[in-house]
């Protein structure tokens, strides 16, 4: 009895859901077999790839196995890790260094590149060309970017210092941006916003592309100065797009890794020790795979909640 | 200017505003254009030269720094040099003139053709089935769509250290440390997420009336999907796949952890270019030149998608 009544009530649900389906004879797969037959093997890749490493992340940072010693004995040492990690000053520190370079890099970039953007929307002739030419910095490598800026930093022979020197009168070879402890963390700054200073640009210019023309012609019949008009449209209205912007590069520069490892390799000392310089000193160098589990797991944690947040401004920024 | 123009261009930027802005972002692009610039000019001195103080901005070009890249040297002693029978070839002659002799061919070329192997092999896996899971995502109901794709994305988030460190665990079990196919299949879950986002976005905006009316003439699915979908969202495939090859030729993290030699690539390569006394900067200039190119050809091809690629997929314009 139940069976007709389903089979019966089964075709009106499904036609009236996706009628295409069912106005004409199926042919071939069906949409639900072809739907996973298509996404399947990305989502398989996917949980080999990074799901099953992260919960192997995950158990490991509950022991004390060591990586170059496969075959000791492997004990649980419960939380034993994030409890030392949360108390250890080094890490601390290391999270102190990640935030003088995210909030120092985002400051600078967001800063030069909506400015750039602002005068790239006035439309000069060519500007279709010079956005090209700014964009080249952000499509290189970082690692490579980070070794041949050790060459323009040479204290000597650099360019760098040679420019600074030329402009400032200071002696060249008095100062050393990689050497020095003072000036290092704003050696990576300086590398890190001339590569991604135009991908701010970038982003922002869509913003600022995405304000209607009449608007500001609204506001400039009811005779709002340009200053106004600034504070009170293009701000406001690209800010979604800045804010996309900031998140992602705030994302990116949490786990800056490859530019700074081949600029100061966290050095000297440990002035420009950011957290993933530390996670592979400790993973890599001193092999405490527990300990450095336990790290990485607390930056996914963190990476994870930035990613949502990041999401949700994605999804904000596409209804436009 | 008449009134009426005026009132047309209301919102328009006046002359002399548009030259200022011109010549700021002009004069900002130049100036950032000058690291690399220095780059590509440093390739061609000779070891000296790229040393000066103050810096050469004028030099009598050389190719030692490129020489140097391809090849390795001994120094010999000049009796033993005497001894030899005098150099053939122009290159022969340069590093003679160095008090040398050619050994051998460096790594550099192995090193370039794993990198072209694991970017190409990684984009193709990548945009094969990173197109096929878009247009999943995009015509059907897929349950938990919006968490599948947000996974989806948020693996690309990952801080690669962390990821490294049981990826080198896993990898040594089974055996696939320092192998091309090792890299290829990490490098392919890494750009997949961008290839979904991406793909999707283009395929979104093919109509599906295409499909409906292929299918209505008789073909299947999977054959509209060939004959109507892929035609149509082949510039999408092109723009993705090069974001794929770009990411995969400049990635440096999981290179540098989990390959030593058989399967290194060029970036963990170049930093370690080392002449007498140091790393020879022409020969890692050189290195860095020959890297380089691909890059600006692949951002001129891709200038109108960058945007679309940066934000996978969210801002179009």
């Amino acid at each position: 009895m139940t069976e007709t009544t389903t089979s019966s009530a089964l075709p009106e649900k499904l036609a009236g859901a996706t009628p295409e389906v069912i106005a004409r004879p199926i042919r071939g797969l069906s949409d639900k077999a072809i739907a996973w037959f298509f996404i399947g093997p990305t989502i398989l890749l996917l949980l080999a790839i990074n799901i099953f490493p992260l919960i192997w992340t995950i158990w490991l940072s509950f022991t004390n196995y060591r990586a170059n010693r496969p075959n000791a004995e492997v004990k649980m040492v419960g939380l034993d890790w994030y409890h030392r990690i949360l108390g250890d000053g080094d890490v601390w520190l290391a999270m102190q260094t990640t935030a003088h370079f995210v909030v120092w890099t985002i400051i600078i970039e967001t800063v030069l590149g909506f400015g750039l953007a602002w005068l790239i929307d006035k439309k000069f002739r060519g500007h279709g060309l010079w956005t090209t030419v700014i964009l080249i910095p952000m499509m290189l490598s970082p690692a490579v970017v980070g070794n041949f800026w050790t060459f323009l930093y040479q204290p000597q022979s650099g360019l760098f210092n040679y420019v600074v020197g030329f402009l400032t009168g200071i002696d060249p070879s008095s100062f050393q941006m990689l050497g020095s402890v003072r000036l290092s963390p704003w050696a990576i700054v300086i590398v890190d916003a001339w590569m991604w200073t135009p991908y701010v640009m970038l982003i922002c210019l869509a913003g600022l592309r995405s304000i209607p023309d009449y608007i500001y012609e609204a506001a400039e019949v009811d005779r709002a100065s340009p200053w106004r008009q600034f504070w009170s449209i293009t701000l406001p209205m690209a800010l979604p797009f800045i804010m996309l912007a900031v998140l992602f590069r705030g994302i990116e520069n949490f786990k800056m890794f490859d530019m700074v490892n081949l600029l100061t390799g966290g050095g000297p000392g440990s002035t420009t020790e950011v957290v993933s310089i530390t996670l592979k000193r400790q993973a890599f160098e001193s092999w405490r795979t527990g300990y450095s589990s336990a790290l990485a797991i607390i930056l996914f944690v963190t990476v994870f909640g930035l990613a949502n947040i990041y999401v949700k401004a994605l999804n904000r920024v596409k209804q436009r | 200017m008449s009134g009426l123009s005026q009132a047309h261009s209301v919102v328009a930027p006046s002359t002399a505003t548009r030259r200022i802005a011109g010549a700021i972002v002009i004069v900002y692009a130049l100036v950032t254009l000058i690291p690399l610039l220095w780059i590509i000019a440093t390739s061609f001195k000779t070891p000296p030269d790229s040393i000066a103080y103050p810096p050469k901005i004028v030099f009598t070009p050389s190719l030692e720094g490129y020489v140097n890249l391809f090849t390795t040297r001994t120094r010999q002693s000049p009796e033993m040099l005497a001894q030899l029978p005098p150099p053939t070839t122009w290159y022969d002659k340069l590093v003679r003139s160095r008090n040398m002799v050619i050994a051998g061919p460096s790594n550099v070329i192995p090193r370039f053709v794993n990198s072209i192997i694991i970017a190409f092999g990684s984009t193709f896996l990548a945009v094969f089935l990173g197109t096929l899971a878009a247009y999943g995502f995009s015509r059907f109901r897929v349950p938990l769509k919006d968490d599948l794709l947000f996974f989806i994305l948020s693996t690309r988030m990952m801080p690669p250290i962390a990821v490294a460190i049981p990826i080198y665990l896993m990898y040594r079990e089974i055996g696939l440390t320092d192998t091309k196919l090792g890299m290829i299949l990490l490098y392919t879950a890494v750009n997949v997420s961008l290839a979904v986002w991406l793909l999707k976005g283009f395929i979104d905006e093919i109509p599906r009336e295409y499909e409906e009316a292929a299918m209505i003439d008789g073909y299947t699915r999977l054959q509209a999907f060939r004959k109507a979908v892929l035609p149509q969202a082949a510039t999408g495939i092109a723009a993705t796949a090069i974001f794929c090859l770009i990411f995969a030729w400049n990635e440096y993290a999981f290179a540098v952890l989990l390959t030593s030699g058989n399967a290194q690539t060029m970036p963990p390569f170049i930093p370690f270019i080392i002449g007498e006394g140091g790393q020879d900067w022409p020969a890692v200039a050189a290195a860095t030149t020959l890297f380089v190119i691909p890059i600006l050809v692949f951002t001129i091809l891709l200038r109108k998608h960058l945007l679309r690629g940066i934000t996978f997929g969210a801002v179009r314009k």
